[in-house]
């Protein structure tokens, strides 16, 4: 097993007293002071995370929009310039490989950024759809495979798209929650912004500059909030950090760690690779057969998405009392029958009470629909509800 | 302010302090700080006895489940309804309004746990 890794920021955690945890192979801050005061931080104010092990993708050339309709589950060729969307890497039978969120950079130029923990099943699933693609071109592209007006040893070796794994040069920062346009906008060393901070729309990004440095701005997040994810050059990452801290000072900010990170997207119905999702989920169940766009010609996991009808599906589950069921927990019916398993659950600290997602069978996924949590030999009384369990107000 | 130095410690992390025939038992700050922001205490009803060793109530934070073992055998008679209503107590004041239960317990009861320096040298090994 190979030593863990440490992010950019690693001095800072320690000098801030942070608590850690092994994520993906990486030793990354649980919680500085308390989950409770990070999470309520986040949704009141503002909190700062340094989400740095996660994996960033970039593909390039004149076909990587017809290479990521290929590899992915939806049509990021039609992305106009500026946007980011999320999608799902899937298997040839249809499981979900990952859940990234993919950014237009340019015609030929996408930033795909996935979780750490399956970094090496992604690149290895690009590396191998970049080898299998270029027949896609010949099979299925032909007018746009003619017309060209170079020789054919122009186009020994061309396979039209090149995937990089960049992630070790980038590291990768959050800053959620409400106060976030303005701790950004007051934030010292950030200049050249290609849109005006009130401009910047849910789902972009925007360029910027860091102290000299390139800084891309997203408007994208984990929490349910308002917020940004920057991404800026490894060595850059610390002045970053600094400024940020030093810019949050009269808006609330906070560092906040994963511990208060999984509550807050628990909250806000998103899903977790490895809980939710898995090699052995298809996306309708998990409620993203929006994601797939099946009328999609010739992509990896087309013929196999289709989940059969008796396929659990994912629910919310809301009970009342201070005991929640955890992960792995059963979801029983009156008659101590099981039904379903739950996946992610948590006293909310927004909501005051358990939630939790869980996959149960299709019969008992209506919305209303009594049920009870196995917490630990006792049987909590819980209802299945839609998600999310929060949405902010503004 | 509570006299560390003259409580019991066990190996489970759990604080033992004697006024008699009844000792009053928390869990330590190392466990405290393990556990993370405490959010719900299950504790055994006064009048249960309980058995030195066993489990017989659960300290949940927001991300993990601690079991309470009963590091002496005798009989439950009171218990701290302060910390169920705010589990918060047993993070802020572990020593003190974070107690849990109070037990009647025979004679030589306390044989055999550690010290403050046992609990210490535990801890910091």
């Amino acid at each position: 097993m190979s030593d863990p890794r440490y992010t950019p920021l690693r001095d800072r955690h320690e000098a801030l007293g942070a608590s850690f945890t092994d994520f993906g192979g990486w030793q990354m801050p649980v919680r500085y002071t308390s989950d409770l005061a990070e999470h309520h931080a986040v949704r009141q104010a503002a909190g700062i995370f340094d989400i740095s092990h996660m994996a960033e993708f970039l593909v390039t050339g004149d076909f990587a929009g017809d290479f990521l309709d290929y590899s992915l589950a939806g049509r990021l060729s039609a992305m106009a310039v500026g946007k980011a969307k999320y999608s799902l890497m899937l298997a040839e039978d249809g499981g979900i490989i990952d859940d990234v969120i993919v950014y237009r950079l340019a015609e030929d130029r996408f930033l795909v950024i996935a979780n750490a923990g399956n970094r090496g099943f992604v690149d290895a699933a690009f590396a191998s759809r970049v080898r299998s693609f270029p027949s896609m071109i010949e099979r299925e592209l032909p007018a746009r495979a003619e017309g060209e007006d170079r020789s054919f040893a122009g186009f020994i070796g061309d396979r039209g798209v090149d995937v990089e794994d960049v992630s070790d040069e980038y590291a990768l920062l959050a800053v959620q929650g409400p106060a976030s346009e303005a701790i950004l906008s007051s934030t010292t060393g950030i200049t050249d912004l290609g849109t005006p901070w009130a401009e910047q729309k849910y789902y972009a990004w925007a360029d910027a500059m860091f102290l000299g440095s390139p800084l891309l701005l997203a408007r994208t997040g984990y929490t349910g909030e308002d917020g940004f994810e920057l991404l800026v050059r490894v060595a850059d990452a610390p002045a970053l950090w600094d400024a940020l801290v030093e810019a949050g000072q009269g808006h609330g900010l906070v560092p906040a760690g994963l511990a208060a990170r999984d509550t807050l997207r628990l909250e806000a119905g998103m899903p977790l690779y490895g809980h939710e999702l898995s090699r052995e989920t298809k996306p309708s169940q998990a409620g993203l057969g929006r994601v797939v766009v099946s009328d999609k010609d010739g992509f990896i996991g087309k013929g196999a998405v289709d989940a059969a009808s008796d396929a659990p599906v994912l629910v919310g589950l809301v009970a009342e009392g201070k005991r929640a069921g955890r992960t792995g927990y059963s979801v029983v019916d009156a008659d101590g029958v099981v039904l379903g398993e739950i996946t992610s659950g948590a006293l909310s600290p927004t909501l005051g009470h358990p939630i939790a997602m869980a996959y149960v069978a299709p019969s008992s996924a209506a919305e209303g629909t009594a049920v009870f949590l196995d917490v630990r030999g006792t049987r909590i009384p819980a209802t299945v509800t839609a998600l999310p369990f929060y949405r902010r107000t503004k | 302010m509570t006299d560390l130095n003259a409580l019991s410690y066990t190996d489970e992390h759990e604080w033992i302090a004697a006024d008699g025939e009844t000792v009053t038992i928390g869990i330590t700050d190392f466990a405290a700080d393990k556990l993370g922001d405490v959010v719900f205490v299950e504790l055994p009803a006064v009048g249960t006895e309980i058995a030195a060793g066993s489990v017989v109530g659960e300290i949940e934070s927001t991300k993990s489940v601690g079991e309470l073992y009963a590091p002496v055998t005798g009989t439950v008679v009171e218990i701290n309804d302060a910390v169920v209503d705010d589990p918060s107590l047993v993070n802020a004041e572990p020593f003190a309004g974070g107690w849990l239960i109070k037990v009647s317990v025979a004679a030589g009861a306390l044989e055999g746990l550690m010290d403050r320096d046992a609990y210490v040298a535990l801890t910091e090994g």
